[in-house]
């Protein structure tokens, strides 16, 4: 991708707080259009946090974030996200006792129903296994039936930035490949921009174009994917021992 | 058996009534977890409404076609009960949503009182009475016992009303399973962030509850007055008091439970008194909530609270 591509998410001085207790102190970064972009970082760095509160829940206390050209920072959650944002969230957070099939439909609710079948058989494509679970519950999934699901339900809405929070965990190293494998394939296919946030450094930051590290609530360093993945002390940090 | 016949009859009428209140309690429960208090008034402001609407069709604009009439006075008592029920929502629940579970429940009561004391004091305390409207029936059966004839009968009243619920249940039960609204209403119910993060509008979701269950407590508010013939600013009390219990006997949340919950409450209510002393029908069916409960906390058709993500 580009350089030079206009920018499609930005986030500028944003701080949140939980009560008194600040979770991010100052965040700044910037998503262009068709990048993949990671943020990476230790457990209770703030990343969810982050990814949150661009989708206004929690909301920043200070701070801007600006998502096309227009200031979301205090728009309600489910006015962001008609704007074209979707996020397989912190969790996964796939509806229990609804089946696959409504957990998909809930996805798609904003999106024309003419697209719904077009959709439906796209994600199918990417994640087969969910066409054979298709009238089980959501809460009857394995994990990784239920990281599928959740991106999926994520693609149903047609989103022009995916926001992904830790896709990998607790994943098989196989199917932490494939999804993988799949978000790179709907960024160079489709154009699809992503952030990603992760534990998982090596895959990740292979992954994407652009990285951010984040510890304790702020951003550390920031480079292309390649430039991070070579610096002695984010291999220290977050590499060593942790490659699959 | 003619005489258990007619009491199973009247018990599926008074138990049709009471589910249809119910469906509003446990409606609201599903997906905020809150007791509703005040929707037992909700459904005294519809026989109310039902009733002001009957007179001044019948009397001051001199409309004669029951059935007409009974369609407008429906839809204007839902109308109306929609109007309270969301307005109650908005004033005195949305507000205290992020505070201490307590909260919405006590001013949950102080609504309930404040609607009850509404219209005492507009509509005075004494009891409305309405004529008989629907009369007749059918004949089912006929028997004799020492003491004489006794007839099965089964009335075109019970028959509307029976109809009428088995067919505002079969349509809430689509609306809830198949439609865009009734997903969104089940999945602010099981993760409201998540709904949020889906793009639902959780408020306005939330306030459809409130106003679907309004509107059912309505139709329960006009059979009431059509089946009793008398209304009072306090029926709301003990009505949404036994709509409440069927809600939980089963299982909050659930809406066929609720449904279940009613009939049977409306049975052991009607064959305490029919057999027993009418004095303690109350108690017999607050003792048979207390009964399953200790035996089944979720209800008789309540979903365990334990859900494995």
């Amino acid at each position: 991708m580009s350089g030079q591509a206009e920018t499609l998410l930005s986030v500028r001085g944003v701080e949140t707080y939980y009560g008194k207790i600040i979770a991010l102190r100052g965040v700044d970064l910037e998503v262009r259009r068709g990048e993949i972009v990671t943020m990476i970082g230790a457990n209770g760095a703030g990343k969810s946090t982050l990814m949150m509160t661009i989708c206004g829940d929690p909301r920043a206390r200070s701070g801007q974030i600006v998502y096309d050209g227009l200031d979301i920072t205090e728009m309600p959650t489910h006015e962001i996200m008609r704007m074209g944002i979707a996020q397989s969230p912190e969790g996964r957070r796939i509806f229990p006792r609804m089946t696959v099939m409504e957990n998909l439909q809930m996805g798609a609710a904003l999106v024309d129903p003419k697209h719904f079948e077009d959709d439906l058989k796209r994600v199918f494509e990417l994640f087969p296994r969910l066409k054979e679970r298709l009238h089980q519950r959501g809460g009857t999934l394995s994990g990784g039936e239920q990281q599928m699901l959740a991106i999926a339900r994520a693609l149903m809405s047609r989103p022009k930035l995916l926001l992904l929070d830790e896709p990998s965990l607790g994943l098989a190293p196989l199917i932490v490949k494939q999804i993988f494998e799949t978000i790179r394939e709907l960024n160079e296919n489709e154009g699809l921009t992503v952030f990603l946030v992760e534990q998982n450094a090596f895959h990740a930051l292979k992954l994407a174009h652009r990285g951010y590290v984040m510890v304790n609530g702020e951003i550390t360093m920031s480079g292309t994917g390649a430039e991070l993945l070579s610096r002695e002390d984010v291999r220290a940090a977050y590499l060593e021992g942790g490659r699959h | 058996m003619e005489y258990f016949l007619q009491q199973l009859i009247n018990g599926l009428t008074l138990g049709s009534i009471y589910g249809l209140i119910a469906i509003g309690y446990t409606m609201v429960y599903g997906i905020i977890g809150m007791i509703n208090f005040a929707h037992g008034d909700i459904f005294m402001i519809g026989a109310f409404v039902s009733l002001a609407m009957f007179l001044v069709l019948t009397a001051v604009l001199g409309f004669a076609f029951l059935p007409v009439v009974l369609l407008i006075v429906v839809i204007v008592a839902m109308l109306f009960t929609s109007a309270w029920g969301w307005t109650v929502e908005r004033i005195a629940y949305r507000p205290l949503r992020g505070s201490f579970r307590l909260a919405p429940l006590i001013t949950a009561i102080g609504m309930s009182i404040v609607l009850q004391n509404f219209v005492q004091i507009t509509q005075g305390a004494r009891v409305k009475p309405l004529p008989p409207q629907i009369q007749g029936g059918i004949t089912l059966m006929q028997g004799s016992t020492e003491a004489g004839t006794i007839v099965v009968q089964l009335s075109y009243m019970q028959i509307i009303i029976i109809l009428t619920t088995v067919v505002l249940m079969a349509i809430f039960t689509l609306l809830i399973a198949r439609t865009p609204l009734g997903r969104a209403q089940r999945a602010c119910e099981q993760d409201r962030k998540m709904a949020a993060l889906l793009g639902v509008n959780v408020d306005r979701t939330i306030s459809l509850t409130f106003v679907m269950g309004a509107a059912l407590a309505a139709v329960a508010g006009l059979m009431f007055l059509l089946l009793y013939g008398v209304i009072d600013f306090y029926i709301g009390f003990l009505a949404g008091i036994k709509a409440f219990t069927a809600a939980v006997l089963g299982g909050i949340g659930s809406l066929p439970g609720a449904m279940l919950g009613g009939l049977l409450i409306g049975l052991i209510e009607v064959f305490w008194s029919g057999y027993f002393t009418v004095e303690y029908k109350d108690v017999a069916a607050f003792s048979i909530l207390a009964i399953v409960l200790i035996f089944l906390p979720s209800g008789l058709l309540g979903k365990p609270e334990v859900e494995k993500v």
